[in-house]
């Protein structure tokens, strides 16, 4: 009895320092400057004032911008992600042919390669195309995932031969066995995937630092930095409020899918 | 006589082309930007590449040598092997605590863990903002609260002693839940007959039943729970990029953000090549020792 | 419907020659078992009839195409799997579809959504639902159409799959035994099911199968494998009377053949621990055209012999085991000259045979001879040859 309360105790401890970070965040964008920059603590807002710094957070950086950008580019690289990735696994998988091995082998080693590392290379490489500074530098590097392809491939491999050799009976191509035979089956790893993918490359700051300079194109971490280095970086109710707006979105998803996000998180240490 | 349908008759061919069109795409984007860039990273190191310049010049080993006694560079290296070594086993005993106390629990799980995962899939760079402010000298939280109790508060991220322990902190705050998470695995997979055995074979606390069954049967999980933590330090870069800039005085210069600046602030190509090889040596190193378990992890399940 | 004919047909996984050099012609209607135990290569063999693999030589006609080098879709053959390989998210009405949908529409029409639109789509839907109704009403599924194959029973699932082979009219069946994942009370109703459903298609069945019960009790023919070839190919019937290899005569038959060892000395049978003079007037007392010394098997079926005295029969031995199956006993014979117990067949209504006695086994016909390495070999008995000459005589003198 008593090592339970104290079990919560310490667990709601914790707790609340954890979520502190949060709280604070989230009651700071409701307050206004002369609550915000005083030399005591003050909990909760006298007067509400979340109107105008949300809306200061809206206007004074385009913030509706770089949430679209995130938007435009995680979805991009996921559904690339999948039509590029999906039918690899499916060829590692189930099809026999020579040099398969090899190649499951070379994707193997991909997997050992931090992202950081490749990326120098990456970006002389598309500045000699000219594409940085675009959608497609933000897009077009993590389209590939030789991590979506290990894991898709494990869990092809538990859908039987005979289903496989069935719809070939039935007719299907071995491309159309990819998204109508393979796909519904691996659904809950695909999921799994999906979310991992889309925290990854919404909370990514590395990358799009590198590749884009220009602020129409910032995604929401990019855009909040930079909200921060302007004028508004006293602004710190404004500032707060745009950060809040950030995580919301993602919170929100964890919130309801729980389980999945999990998953899909712990994934990133299994591979 | 039924004919037979004519668009499907077309003979199998000796080569079947499928694996080439399924993969074709994966392997053609993996050679560009995986397997093409790691050999162009090796290749640069030995150049002295700049963006913008004409042409590049092999200098062999120049830029290791220029890497060697560059004391930048050892601060860099030493700096992240410090923080690495206060995040790594904070976090990774952090989350085994917390772990054990959640799965202790009859209710609540979900709850709790939930909230300590929040850290780990909220947005960093928007929280280390969060943090900053409560870091603020003047205005931030954490030095009203110590004012508070008549302590004295701290210019947190500008003092050169403690700029790098409180990143740790907030390292330490963004990756425990993640352990947490891995741990609440490996305890859900010990199977309960063993407690019962060792309850049977005299051992009636907690901390013995952790001794003789929990820590013994976890072995393999926070072998790897080590590592991946140590990996995900060692890559530690965007607090450092938006809360210190690698000050104050290169206190807190990590070898990502060295790479980075050499790479994309004063853009000498070759040179910052280098340093992303020191710095793959040693993610390669630990990643290899993750994969080991893995392999031994598959072949026992 | 059309007959399948298999010329030369050969196989290898890498170094490992699976089928040699094997022909077989299954005629227009048939119903044909590939009967033989695992890894005799009747699995591979189905498969090469599919299209799922590729032969290295030979070839594959069936009715009027050559098909060997088309792939499956092509050939216009359905393909009945053992673990059903229903899509498990699915309908049993979709599943039973994919096949028509494949063929009947094409690629812009297949993506989700078109069919909202497309006039042509629906007609064609039209015609798939009442194909599908038709098959279902035959097999008598139609409740099951909206239903998930996890929903399912094992037999129901076996159905659908028979429905969506039969849904094409295609120009055979094949099947790779689809009754093993049934239990045992299933299994044989599922039998007389499937011989009924052949003779309402009228369709050439290929039936692969390891159990030989199902092969003698539903198929017209019967092919017998054995590592990689055809040891027999013939009636049921002809395969349990007339084995022309020792291996068919084992394999065929519940319960198992009973084998005596023997060897031919001077065109005549030795039978192992026993006299000449004991065989003598009995139907082991048999001239073999095989030559001297050679090792011989000799076969009986168990309701082919029968229990008598002791001293009555060179064959004698203690009762060892006593199967009790209601209708009838198997009554297992401990002797010296048969390297397993012989089983004899006895009536429910014959006299209890006690365990442990001891007792002699009679051949009631002439049995099987096989040489040691298999192949059977002509023999008749001696005073049947006698018979044979006194009645040829008698008939001239008249």
């Amino acid at each position: 009895m008593f090592s339970r309360t104290l079990r919560h105790v310490v667990l709601l401890l914790l707790a609340a320092v954890v979520l502190f970070p949060f709280i604070w965040m989230v009651l700071t964008s409701l307050k206004p400057p002369e609550e915000i920059y005083v030399d005591h603590i003050r909990w909760l807002p006298d007067r509400m004032y979340w109107i105008e710094n949300y809306t200061r957070a809206f206007t004074k950086a385009p913030l509706a911008q770089y949430l679209l950008n995130g938007v435009i580019v995680t979805v991009s690289i996921f559904l690339l992600q999948v039509f590029v990735n999906l039918p690899a696994a499916y060829a590692l998988s189930k099809l026999r042919w020579k040099g398969r091995e090899f190649v499951f082998g070379l994707v193997l080693a991909c997997l050992l390669i931090p992202p950081h590392a490749v990326a120098i290379p990456v970006f002389l490489l598309l500045h000699q195309l000219g594409l940085l500074n675009s959608y497609a530098s933000l897009i077009l590097p993590w389209t590939i995932s030789v991590f979506g392809i290990f894991l898709m491939r494990q869990f092809f491999m538990t859908v039987p031969d005979d289903l496989v050799d069935a719809a070939r009976m039935d007719g299907i191509s071995e491309f159309g066995i990819v998204w109508r035979v393979m796909l519904p089956v691996a659904y809950p790893a695909l999921t799994a995937f999906g979310i991992f993918s889309l925290v990854a490359h919404w909370n990514d700051y590395f990358w799009p630092l590198i590749a884009v300079n220009e602020q129409a194109l910032f995604t929401p971490p990019l855009g909040v930095v930079h909200f921060r280095n302007d004028d508004a970086g006293t602004d710190f109710g404004a500032l707060m409020a745009a950060a809040t707006v950030v995580i919301t979105p993602l919170l929100v998803a964890f919130v309801f899918l729980q389980r999945r996000f999990v998953q899909g998180i712990t994934m990133t240490g299994m591979k | 006589m039924k004919t037979l349908d004519p668009i499907a008759v077309k003979q199998i061919t000796k080569v079947n082309w499928a694996p080439f069109y399924l993969l074709g795409p994966a392997a053609l984007l993996m050679a560009m930007f995986l397997l093409g860039p790691l050999l162009a990273v090796l290749g640069l190191s030995f150049t002295d590449y700049q963006l913008g310049a004409k042409s590049l010049n092999w200098i062999g080993f120049e830029n290791f040598i220029e890497l060697y006694h560059d004391k930048n560079f050892w601060r860099s290296l030493r700096n992240t092997a410090l923080y690495s070594v206060v995040v790594v086993p904070t976090s990774v005993l952090l989350g085994l605590g917390v772990a054990l106390l959640i799965e202790a629990q009859k209710s609540f799980k979900d709850f709790y863990r939930t909230i300590f995962f929040l850290p780990v899939m909220a947005t960093l760079i928007a929280m280390a903002i969060s943090w900053q402010f409560i870091l603020h000298p003047s205005f931030g939280f954490l030095n009203l609260l110590l004012k508070e109790f008549g302590l004295q508060g701290h210019n947190w991220l500008r003092t050169e002693g403690l700029a790098l322990w409180v990143l740790a902190a907030i390292g330490i705050w963004n990756q425990f839940g993640f352990n947490m998470v891995l741990f609440l695995a490996g305890l859900v997979s010990i199977p309960r007959h063993l407690y019962d055995a060792a309850a049977m074979d005299g051992a009636s606390t907690a901390l013995e039943r952790f001794r003789l069954v929990t820590w013994p049967l976890l072995g393999p999980v926070t072998l790897f729970v080590v590592v991946i933590t140590a990996i995900r330090s060692f890559q530690v870069f965007d607090t450092v990029a938006i809360l210190t800039k690698g000050g104050p005085s290169k206190s807190t210069e990590v070898l990502l953000y060295t790479m980075y600046a050499e790479g994309f602030e004063f853009f000498k190509s070759g040179y910052a090549s280098a340093v992303t090889i020191v710095f793959l040596v040693i993610v390669l190193a630990l990643t290899l020792i993750k994969t080991r378990y893995l392999e031994k992890r598959v072949h026992y399940v | 419907m059309s007959s399948i004919v298999i010329q030369k047909i050969s196989k290898s996984f890498g170094v490992t020659s699976v089928l040699k050099d094997l022909s077989l012609t299954i005629k227009d209607g048939e119903f044909v078992s590939l009967l033989g135990p695992s890894g005799c290569g009747k699995s591979t063999l189905l498969r090469l009839i599919a299209g799922l693999d590729v032969a290295e030589q030979g070839s594959i006609v069936v009715g009027q195409h050559d098909v060997t080098r088309l792939p499956p879709k092509a050939r216009d053959l359905a393909m009945v799997f053992q673990s059903y390989a229903l899509y498990p998210h699915l309908s049993v009405y979709d599943n039973i579809a994919v096949p028509l949908r494949m063929r009947r529409l094409n690629a812009w029409q297949r993506l989700p959504g078109v069919r909202l639109f497309s006039r042509v789509q629906q007609k064609i839907e039209r015609e798939i639902r009442q194909d599908i109704l038709e098959v279902a009403a035959t097999l008598g599924i139609q409740a099951l159409l909206p239903r998930k194959p996890a929903q399912l029973s094992g037999g129901q699932r076996q159905r659908v799959a028979l429905g969506r082979a039969m849904v094409r009219k295609p120009e055979a069946f094949l099947m790779d035994e689809p009754l093993s994942n049934l239990d045992a009370k299933l299994r044989v109703h599922m039998r007389s099911e499937l011989s009924q459903l052949h003779r309402t298609l009228g369709a050439t069945f290929l039936y692969v199968t390891h159990d030989q019960a199902e092969a003698l009790t539903m198929s017209d023919r019967i092919a017998v494998m054995m590592e990689g070839a055809i040891l027999q190919y013939d009636t049921p019937d002809e395969i349990y009377r007339n084995p022309s290899d020792l291996r068919v005569a084992e394999f065929v038959g519940s319960p198992r053949i009973n084998m005596l060892q023997g060897w031919v000395c001077e065109g005549r049978l030795e039978v192992s621990e026993t006299a000449r003079k004991q065989l003598e007037n009995s139907y082991l007392d048999l001239s073999v055209e095989a030559p001297h010394g050679l090792g011989v098997v000799v076969a009986f079926r168990s309701e082919q012999c029968s229990l008598v005295s002791a001293g009555q029969s060179a064959l004698q031995g203690v009762v060892t085991h006593l199967e009790n199956l209601g209708s009838e006993t198997l009554v297992h014979v401990r002797t010296k000259q048969a390297k397993d117990p012989i089983i004899v067949r006895i009536a429910a209504q014959a006299p209890r045979v006690q365990l442990g006695s001891l007792v002699g086994v009679s051949l009631a016909m002439l049995p099987l001879v096989f040489s040691e390495h298999g192949p059977r070999l002509s023999a008749k008995t001696g005073w049947q040859d006698a018979l044979q000459t006194a009645s040829a005589l008698a008939f001239e003198a008249a």
